[in-house]
């Protein structure tokens, strides 16, 4: 019975396979029939045999004629023709398409029937030469042929390519493909590309369609029409005068992104000094290298699942947290719990700890810079117009820096732990007196700063290389960060660090990068003249 | 802020000038130097003859003990700890730099004044000690204290690295000022030039010693070890205790300059790496090792060390960060009084016996 059925199974399997291949087959040769139904063999032969020519001019006559065809291959022919790849055989009548031309030996396709043609090289197969009249010219045509064929994004790309390419040869089919146009994107960008048209040819009419137009080909446009004189020179102004004032508030937007995503770093890396600074009145100078520490955390995990760098970046953050938590808890068992109420002496001790440290990374990795790899998703950038773009990575911090902001609130604000810390920050001695461990949350609280620098040091990774002495430029920042958004407060640390970053990026365009960075911190000392308590100023009286 | 670390009887209301520890340090520092030009003097051949090459560094380390002097006035005696010295010293060192850079070459504008040796020495003293003046009007007038003024001090030497790094400043960008050749006429290379600025730098040590040790036992030196043990108290008093700030903290920055001015045409460089954070951070563990609050405790310091530093960094670069990093540690940790403070505990035990 077993048998039976399986047998039975086996056979209708079988069958199933055999019409599969039939149906494949099937549809196979009737791809291959309507494709010679549009032009045969000869005639396309015909078609390429005229490309094969020295004069430019008529290789263009050529190309048009293949455009005008009705052969089903003629947007491959003319793309491999704009690629270079398309080529004829030195002793015989065969055209190939080369599929890879970087190695010696070329794959190669036949050209008409786009069957394997086993392999040619630079000796047997003659491509045919383009210049650079012809190439604007295929552009044009390919991206006439896309409008015409080709699913949504294919003709979107085909559009934009006409932006400025739009001739008097073929104007009037990219006004017949605007009109037989759905999609309202494709539609729109091809009205600019008439418009463009338009204007150039004289249409001051057509410039109000080109009215706060972002793409750098229709600035270039108006900036030559403008250069001429009469209304259409003066209308041209104000459109472009439009457009500019756009492009500047999207620079503002830019700069701003900028200014934030480097704010995002410094509060990553102040906010764990502004807990300890808080709860202790310690300056813990290896903070700096608690972030290092991060950092190369990441790229040791990198280094042992190669390959992975998503999942690597994925495991790095609790791995940063954990093991520059632990460094710290260190630093605050063996030095610092021994230098109560002695705060400089502290900074002395800690500043020597972030020496010896510096010095134990240049031993073990090496004193050069490791470049830690990004994954694919903070890779690129999210273009939102011409003018506005935003880096993933830089993204990817931002919006990190903001979850671990919001973690600690939460932890700060919820938690056993965080309400110990507060009453600890507010008042040492009552605290304790109202029986909570005060050694206990000096350990913890500095086990969290420095796993938060951690943090820092992973988000680091991703923007910078990674180095031996990465963290030693963050102390000083951090600490004005601190200091500018008042001790011991989180949403002070958060603003203060943000500002920074964008007065930093503000200033960095009109005084160049070093003088900023000399003005920011002339201004933090400067505002600690007026507001020795921070931004936020804690209420009331706290000691 | 307590100092428990500082022992107490050390603060009497009145000392002599010259205590037992000033007149041993004056006689150490003129015998040294006089062993040393004696020793240059030998025949080449003799073993114990001592190099040009040594001179110069000894005369460096004056320099350097010189700087320590300029730190341990204000850490020691008034409290406040400044991570920026190296600012002061290499102002001093530059406005140096400009002088010998003037020297044999025409310059115009305000780089020209500099060949003027009145000149370029009274801008020695004045740039650090305007600097001075200025940042501790600031700092001192609302009350920025203990960690926070160690980090500002520290955040102005790192904004004047960064400023001095621009080739804009006219300073010679992050070259520095290098290649000089004469001074007050003389060749520097000359091997009489060496010994004359080992003498003048360790007569400036000698002096800045007995004018910090007068400022010590002077009423200002006493209000200014009250402040730096109670602050608030003094200023109940009636003490303009930003007064008393502000001043020692322009005669250390002064001092400091000079000692980068005579450093200057003994090394023949300086660079904005001098105005490095790690730098004016080094100095402060000298002082903290020789001894903090006793002035010959920070010589002892700057000596000890830069002699450490010179010995390491030579036979095994890779260890001199790790000492360097371990001194930091052990000395706040285990000896908070420094070498002084081993000398004098075992002072008192043989007192005792």
């Amino acid at each position: 019975m077993m048998m039976n059925s399986l047998g039975g199974d086996r056979q209708r399997g079988r069958r199933l396979c055999h019409s599969l291949l039939l149906g494949l087959l099937l549809l196979c040769a009737a791809l291959a029939t309507t494709a010679s139904a549009a032009v045969n063999e000869t005639q396309a032969r015909a078609l390429l045999q005229a490309l094969d020519t020295r004069s430019f001019q008529a290789k263009g006559e050529a190309a048009q004629a293949i455009a005008d065809s009705q052969a089903t291959q003629k947007t491959r022919w003319l793309q491999a023709l704009l690629d270079g790849r398309l080529g004829k055989e030195r002793r015989g009548e065969q055209f190939y398409i080369v599929t890879d031309d970087s190695g010696r030996e070329w794959p190669l396709i036949d050209a008409i029937t786009f069957a394997d043609a086993g392999s040619g090289s630079r000796r047997t197969v003659d491509i045919f030469k383009i210049n650079n009249a012809l190439r604007t010219q295929l552009q044009g045509m390919i991206a006439s042929l896309s409008l015409a064929e080709g699913d949504e994004r294919a003709r979107l790309a085909a559009a934009d390519r006409l932006i400025g390419e739009v001739s008097a040869d073929n104007v009037e089919s990219v006004r017949a493909s605007r009109e037989q146009e759905e999609s309202q994107a494709v539609r729109a960008r091809l009205g600019v590309a008439l418009a463009l048209y338009a204007a150039q040819q004289g249409d001051a009419g057509a410039l109000d369609t080109l009215a706060g137009n972002l793409d750098t080909r229709v600035r270039n446009s108006l900036t030559t029409l403008a250069a001429g004189d009469g209304e259409l020179a003066a209308q041209a102004q104000r459109v472009l005068d439009g457009i500019e004032r756009k492009r500047a508030w999207y620079d503002r937007a830019q700069t701003l992104f900028f200014g934030l995503s480097a704010g995002s770093i410094l509060v990553l890396a102040a906010i764990g000094l502004a807990i300890t600074f808080g709860v202790m009145g310690v300056i813990n100078m290896a903070h700096g290298e608690l972030i290092m520490i991060g950092a190369y955390t990441t790229w040791l995990i990198q280094q042992a699942l190669p390959g992975q760098p998503g999942l690597a970046l994925l495991l790095a953050i609790p791995g940063g947290f954990l093991v520059a938590g632990a460094f710290g808890v260190l630093i605050e068992r063996t030095v610092i719990r021994f230098l109560k109420g002695r705060p400089l002496e502290t900074l002395l001790a800690t500043f020597g700890l972030s020496l010896i440290l510096q010095q134990l990374v240049r031993t073990l990795f090496s004193p050069l810079n490791r470049r830690v790899a990004s994954p694919d998703w903070l890779q690129g950038a999210w273009q939102i117009n011409d003018a506005l773009s935003l880096t993933l990575n830089r993204l990817g911090v931002l919006g990190f820096c903001l979850l671990v902001f919001a973690a600690l609130w939460a932890l700060m604000r919820y938690t056993r732990l965080g309400l110990e810390v507060r009453a600890v920050t507010q008042n040492r001695a009552m605290a304790r007196a109202m029986g909570v461990r005060a050694a206990r949350v000096d350990m913890l609280t500095f086990g969290l700063g420095a796993g938060v620098a951690g943090l820092a040091g992973v988000a680091l990774s991703q923007l910078t290389n990674v180095g031996p002495n990465l963290g030693q430029g963050y102390i000083v920042d951090s600490f004005l960060v601190v200091v500018f958004g008042g001790v011991g407060n989180l949403w002070g640390t958060l603003v203060a660090g943000m500002s920074l970053g964008v007065i930093n990026q503000v200033l960095q365009p009109w005084v160049g990068a070093v003088l900023a960075k000399i003005i920011v911190l002339v201004g933090v000392i400067l505002f600690i003249q007026k507001r020795p308590q921070g931004i936020f100023a804690p209420k009331g009286r706290v000691s | 802020m307590s100092h428990s670390s500082l022992d107490p009887n050390r603060d009497r209301s009145r000392q002599a000038f010259l205590s037992r520890a000033t007149l041993i340090t004056s006689a150490l520092l003129i015998g040294g130097m006089l062993l040393v030009l004696v020793l240059h003097a030998l025949p080449a051949s003799n073993p114990l003859y001592v190099s040009s090459a040594t001179v110069a560094l000894l005369g460096k380390y004056f320099t350097y003990m010189l700087l320590a002097l300029a730190v341990d006035l204000i850490w020691g005696y008034l409290g406040i700890l400044s991570l920026g010295h190296g600012a002061f010293f290499a102002l001093g060192g530059y406005a140096m730099g400009l002088y010998l850079n003037a020297q044999g070459a025409s310059l115009s504008g305000w780089q020209g004044l500099m060949a003027s040796f009145p000149l370029a020495a009274l801008a020695v003293v004045l740039a650090p000690g305007i600097l001075a003046l200025s940042f501790g009007w600031l700092a001192f007038r609302s009350r920025v204290t203990g960690v926070y003024f160690s980090i500002i001090t520290q955040a102005m030497t790192f904004a004047l690295m960064l400023a001095f790094n621009r080739n804009e400043m006219g300073m010679g960008g992050s070259t520095g000022l290098t290649r000089f050749s004469e001074l007050l006429g003389f060749r520097l290379a000359a091997d009489g030039m060496t010994v004359a600025l080992f003498v003048a730098s360790g007569s400036a040590v000698l002096l800045a010693f007995w004018l910090c040790r007068a400022i010590v036992v002077s009423r200002l030196g006493r209000v200014a070890v009250a402040t730096r043990d109670a602050e608030a108290r003094v200023r109940f008093l009636g003490y303009r205790v930003e007064h008393v700030k502000l001043s020692l903290f322009v005669v250390s920055a002064m001092i400091a300059g000079i000692a980068g001015a005579l450093y200057v045409p003994q090394v023949g460089i300086i660079n904005p790496s001098t105005f490095a954070p790690l730098f004016s951070i080094e100095v402060v563990v000298w002082v903290a090792l020789g001894g903090r609050a006793t002035l010959f405790g920070a010589l002892l310091g700057a000596l000890v060390v830069n002699y450490l530093k010179t010995v390491l960094t030579g036979a095994m670069p890779d260890a001199w960060l790790f000492l360097l990093g371990g001194l930091f540690v052990v000395v706040t940790m285990a000896l908070p009084r420094g070498i002084a403070g081993v000398l004098a505990w075992r002072g008192r035990q043989e007192g005792a016996t």
